[in-house]
């Protein structure tokens, strides 16, 4: 359950851009959750919604963004989409393996509604 | 709509004091390691009979991460190793910020070996940079042979993995061969043991291979 703190995080680093008294303008805020991440979306969603009720964000949607696991083979090159159980290139079977992506849990963007 | 982009990592906040942390340790030569496991398959147990072999060779310290009670720092305590206890009340892993907190508590200057038994929980602690050298993962037969695949993050980013309870192998439903080669197709690299901190066998093995690495700091 520790999608409860990512939540929280999420809130703080928001915090950081907006000032009080335009929290209610806040709409959207992105976020990307890679598939490597250790990240659940919907508990993520889930804990999100609970912990905004106590906040001033009256308006806010908490936008996931998921990210493939992607990586690149340092044998034959190629870039590949797994699965999180098999660490090995599809294309030629090596374990000589990079990720390229799937291991974010980040922030990205924060919409606000124009104030009237 | 305005738009703010501002991109940042939701663990940033860890991964800063993490950074600290492995800087410290880094400037007081000591080598960190962090040990996960799921609950019951022998984490404390191998840092006893870790302690219990090694300590006349190597300064160790232990921090013992639980949800709840001392106990785990009374069975190192009894080992005559400085050991401070984190009590989580309720969290599922250890942050870098207690650990941090918890390094204070140490009057020892020349610890060598530093043991960080984080929370039993196979998901969570993966996530969750302490500031260690390594990560290493115990998996004990009565848990079965599939839990690296079932929890691939916490086996991808450990550079050890210890097969506890072998001394079960005739009682319980796991063979030694799929569990390895499952933890292998999450992690190639991942050097193996097999032991029992009932019977000791194998235990040699591992500490001969931690203590290389802690010489090797």
């Amino acid at each position: 359950m520790h999608e409860l703190s990512m939540a929280n995080e999420i809130i703080e680093i928001v915090n950081q851009y907006v000032a009080d008294d335009k929290k209610h303008l806040v709409k959207n805020i992105k976020v990307k959750v890679g598939r490597f991440s250790n990240i659940l979306p919907d508990s993520l969603s889930f804990c999100f919604d609970a912990i905004i009720q106590s906040t001033s964000y009256t308006n806010v949607k908490l936008k996931i963004e998921e990210v493939a696991l992607e990586i690149i083979c340092d044998q034959c090159k190629s870039k590949n989409n797994i699965e999180p159980y098999s660490f090995t290139c599809p294309a030629c079977g090596s374990a000589q393996i990079k990720l390229v992506s799937g291991s974010e849990l980040t922030v990205e963007e924060i919409e606000l509604e124009e104030e009237e | 709509m305005s738009i703010i982009t501002i991109e940042r990592k939701v663990l940033e906040k860890n991964e800063a004091i993490a950074a600290a942390n492995r800087k410290k340790f880094k400037e007081r030569n000591i080598f960190t390691m962090n040990l996960v496991s799921s609950p019951g398959s022998g984490k404390t147990s191998l840092v006893e009979r870790t302690i219990a072999k090694s300590k006349s060779k190597i300064k160790i310290a232990v921090i013992e991460g639980d949800v709840q009670t001392d106990l785990d720092a009374k069975r190192v305590e009894a080992f005559n190793v400085p050991v401070v206890q984190i009590i989580t009340s309720g969290a599922c892993h250890l942050e870098a910020n207690l650990v941090r907190d918890a390094f204070e508590k140490f009057s020892d200057n020349d610890t060598e070996l530093l043991i960080i038994e984080n929370v039993g929980n196979l998901v969570c602690p993966a996530t969750y940079d302490l500031g260690e050298d390594i990560k290493v993962v115990i998996a004990s037969t009565t848990e079965g042979d599939d839990k690296p695949l079932k929890y691939p993050a916490m086996f991808r980013n450990s550079s050890a993995l210890i097969i506890n309870k072998i001394d079960l192998l005739p009682y319980v439903n796991c063979s030694i061969e799929q569990l390895k080669r499952n933890a292998l197709a999450i992690n190639p690299s991942l050097k193996i043991f097999q032991t029992s901190c009932t019977t000791d066998e194998g235990i040699d093995k591992w500490i001969e291979w931690l203590e290389s690495i802690v010489k090797s700091r």
